[in-house]
């Protein structure tokens, strides 16, 4: 059974008016359990509509969404305790911050949740190690922190819910390079510590061919394609016909194996090298070291 | 969604009103609700509701928009008309108990609920054709004088333009805010009074944190392009009063010159 | 002085941290000129100076030691803070937060009409402005309508109606998708090539700084190393040795050329390494 899975699955926007807009249109996917699925698409492809829709805050137009089997719409009036199970952050995530304290921020997912205060603080403080935060800085307000680590409390927030599935909306945006690295190797170990689902939402093909096990693309409200990840590269110019990109160093592997040369799809620099190593001995261009 | 609601409800058009210039017009909206003060009794009044009739023609804008308008303050005008209807004086027209109607109550209550009505009407024709940004300008420059009096009229017009530029922008966020809150388990929705106030605080804290920055990062901008002050400023919008402006003035004088003579030769209506 | 349009001698600066910045933002005895017409690229992460050093460009900061001169002007000059922001503009990050007016023309005409210029002359120049970064179209919306990309070519837009000789970028595509990452970088290397306005452009990502005439590589609030693209991004154990990227065509060559391959310098993109591999790899069977 799928941890989460959607039916034809559909949500308009402004139905019945003039900015009647179809964002997602019949999607149906299956979602592993434990699985790190990337998720793919253009602006404006519907992707962060949909991923709206597997927490309960948007509510589909029409088709169902699946946790575990048990629709979560079945009773609308527990819908909140859904997303205790499937968490989501934002874009930007440090906007939410608002306690007093960064321990406090942390507690009120648990909070919400109906833990004791002892138990909140008690995931609380597990999730601040998670992403890296110091203990002296969960006594400070969260306006003192810097924009990296008020992204991680924020992140943190999420996490002490210890939801089944996490879904990250584009977690890196505004981050540099060495940020970016930072924080996806921080997410990437607390997928495999918990063992949870991660759905990771984002614009860079790098970073989802370095974690995504499978990669679901989206392109004009509709799921075309969902598969390995390195099968999703590996259509490189279908991809780029829906106006995204490929990894730069699957492009390059690519555009080889359209000249005929025998290379298969690669991912990252590493299985690039090793893919060409054999080759380029073959060629006799290596010179003694 | 939050942020399609546009201040003061602009529609965009091409009609003789929305062609006038803002600073007359926003001069006559003004005028035009002093008079309908002034007038004293029915006869002013037939001349005020005539002149606000034809400036609705004129507009351009739907019926039905203006009945919207109207909508909002019904029970205001339902509740003041009973009000007057109950408590006014001269001869019993209908009465139960401790109740009672009287023919100078029925006269007050339909004066003064004409009244408001008009009030309303002549305000919508204002936002309706007068875009945010042009009223600001028109405020700007009817204050310029009081530029004389240390009144800070350049500054203030600078808040009114950025405030409005950013409604939309805050709406949106705040909107982003209550998502990210509710992902977090945040219920907005259950609860009494205190319970929802308390429920806001994780949405106006960050808002409100937001903002400063957005303030911060605004200033910085404005200070790159050179912004110094009013001083030396010039305006790419220059508004311009034309032949249309003069008659409209005109029209107005005449119709407010009625109501003045009525007050004099008629009596009064309101008891 | 040089030929330099832009100047930085042994610049020094030192700040408590801002909220969000992950240290203090110092700048050691910096050394830095820019000529009329260049495209710079300065490269660095969060903390290593690049943005405080940009900020010296127009003014915005001053330096507590050594000197800015821009055209010749010297920026501690309190009088002349207006010219030399007039002929320096700055473009910042995030998008929404430099849009003051409610219509995109109005925004555009905020600069001149700060200058004085006169109205039907700010009239040609936002119009102008407007067509060079593609938004003339776009000219009676609302900001809160448009893309980020949009709003940044609108920022732009209002940059140039000043009439600047340079730009500086402050990491302006930070907060940008794709789609409109390209669309703000296609427009400044329009506006370099087809104006000849200097660009300095203050990134985080390689790609952008390949296309640059010239890349500046700061780290700790000092100047790492300089040069042409391909002169910097050959480099590839200094850049790693401080935490910073290489494309990954440039890491790709540079990891065989370490194996021994007879590989060139540097490949800087896709179709460069693909080019250098062809050279060395057996000929292709055709099917």
């Amino acid at each position: 059974m799928f941890v989460l899975e959607t039916k034809d699955l559909t949500y308009v926007y402004g139905a019945g008016t003039p900015f009647h807009k179809t964002a997602v249109n019949r999607v149906s996917v299956g979602i592993e359990r434990g699985e790190f699925l990337g998720i793919i698409g253009h602006t404006g492809s519907g992707k962060s509509t949909f991923i709206q829709t597997l927490n309960g805050l948007l509510r589909p137009t029409s088709g169902t969404v699946l946790l575990n089997g048990k629709d979560i719409w079945a009773e609308p009036k527990k819908i909140r305790s859904v997303r205790f199970r499937v968490g989501m952050v934002f874009q930007y995530p440090e906007h939410q911050l608002f306690e007093e304290t960064v321990l406090k921020d942390i507690c009120f997912g648990p909070g919400n949740m109906g833990l004791s205060a002892a138990q909140a603080e008690e995931r609380a403080r597990r999730a601040a190690k998670f992403v890296g935060l110091d203990d002296e800085l969960l006594g400070k307000s969260p306006f003192e922190l810097s924009g990296g680590q008020k992204r991680r409390a924020a992140i943190a927030g999420v996490i002490a819910m210890d939801p089944d599935v996490l879904v990250l909306d584009e977690p890196t945006a505004g981050l540099d390079p060495q940020g970016r690295d930072m924080l996806l190797e921080q997410i990437s170990a607390y997928h495999r510590a918990r063992g949870s689902t991660v759905i990771l939402v984002s614009h860079s093909m790098e970073d989802i061919a370095r974690f995504a096990d499978r990669v679901l693309v989206m392109n004009e409200g509709r799921a075309v394609m969902l598969d390995k990840t390195k099968n999703v590269f590996a259509r490189g110019r279908e991809l780029e016909a829906m106006g995204l990109r490929v990894p730069q160093i699957t492009s390059i592997l690519l555009t080889l194996r359209e000249k005929g040369y025998p290379v298969r799809p690669v991912l990252t620099v590493d299985e690039a090298v090793e893919e060409l190593r054999p080759l380029l001995r073959k060629g006799g261009a290596h010179h003694a070291q | 969604m939050l942020s399609d609601i546009t201040l003061g409800q602009y529609l965009p058009g091409r009609s003789l009103i929305h062609r006038m210039d803002p600073r007359v017009k926003l001069a006559l909206t003004f005028a035009f609700i002093v008079f309908l003060f002034v007038a004293s009794n029915f006869q002013g009044l037939a001349l005020m509701v005539a002149l606000m009739l034809v400036v609705l023609c004129l507009s351009g804008v739907p019926v039905s928009q203006y009945f919207k308008s109207l909508k909002a303050i019904l029970f205001i005008v339902l509740f003041t008309a009973a009000l007057n209807l109950f408590y006014g004086s001269g001869r019993r027209v209908w009465g139960w108990k401790f109740m009672q109607i009287t023919d100078g109550g029925i006269g007050n209550a339909i004066f003064i609920s004409v009244r408001i009505v008009c009030l309303i009407l002549f305000s919508s024709v204002l936002t309706f054709t007068t875009s945010p940004t042009q009223l600001t300008d028109a405020m700007e420059r009817i204050m310029k004088p009081l530029q004389v009096l240390h009144v800070k009229v350049h500054e203030i017009a600078m808040m009114m333009t950025i405030a409005l530029r950013f409604v939309p922008t805050l709406l949106e966020e705040t909107d982003r805010i209550m998502s990210a809150q509710k992902a977090r388990g945040a219920d907005m929705e259950s609860g009494g009074l205190r319970q929802r106030v308390k429920s806001l605080i994780p949405v106006l804290i960050p808002l409100f944190v937001s903002s400063f920055r957005r303030a911060y990062d605004l200033a910085m901008a404005m200070e790159c392009r050179c912004y110094h002050g009013g001083e030396g400023r010039t305006r790419m919008k220059q508004l311009h009063m034309t032949g249309l402006d003069a008659a409209a003035v005109a029209v107005a004088a005449v119709f407010c010159a009625g109501v003045v003579l009525c007050a004099a030769l008629f009596p009064a209506s309101l008891h | 002085m040089d030929k330099s349009y832009l100047s930085a001698e042994n610049v020094s600066y030192a700040y408590p941290a801002r909220e969000d910045e992950e240290s203090f933002e110092v700048l050691h005895g910096v050394d830095l000129g820019i000529r009329k017409g260049e495209f710079v690229a300065l490269l660095g992460h969060n903390g290593s100076g690049k943005s405080t050093l940009a900020k010296h460009f127009n003014a915005l900061l001053l330096p507590a030691g050594g000197k800015v001169y821009v055209d010749g002007l010297d920026t501690m000059d309190e009088s002349l803070k207006l010219e030399i922001r007039r002929r320096v503009g700055l473009v910042l990050q995030n998008p929404d937060n430099q849009l003051v007016a409610s219509v995109v023309e109005e925004d555009v005409a905020f600069g001149p009409e700060n200058l004085g210029v006169p109205p039907p002359e700010i009239r040609r120049r936002v119009d102008d402005a407007l067509r060079a970064v593609g938004m003339y179209d776009y000219r009676l919306n609302a900001p809160y309508k448009l893309s980020g990309g949009q709003k940044q070519r609108v920022a732009i837009a209002g940059i140039i109606a000043m009439q600047p000789d340079c730009i500086v970028l402050d990491e302006p595509t930070a907060m940008l998708d794709p789609r409109g990452r390209t669309e703000v970088l296609d427009t400044i290397h329009s506006l370099n090539r087809g104006k000849g306005i200097t660009i300095v452009l203050i990134t985080h990502y390689m790609d952008e700084a390949v296309g640059a005439d010239r890349v500046v590589v700061m780290d700790d609030g000092r100047i790492l190393t300089q040069g042409t693209p391909r002169e910097v991004f050959s480099q590839v154990r200094l850049l790693k040795a401080h935490q910073l990227d290489v494309p990954q065509a440039t890491e790709l060559v540079w990891r065989l050329r370490r194996e021994g391959f007879d590989l060139p310098e540097c490949a800087l993109d896709t179709a460069e390494c693909v080019a250098a591999l062809e050279k060395l790899l057996p000929r292709p069977q055709k099917i």
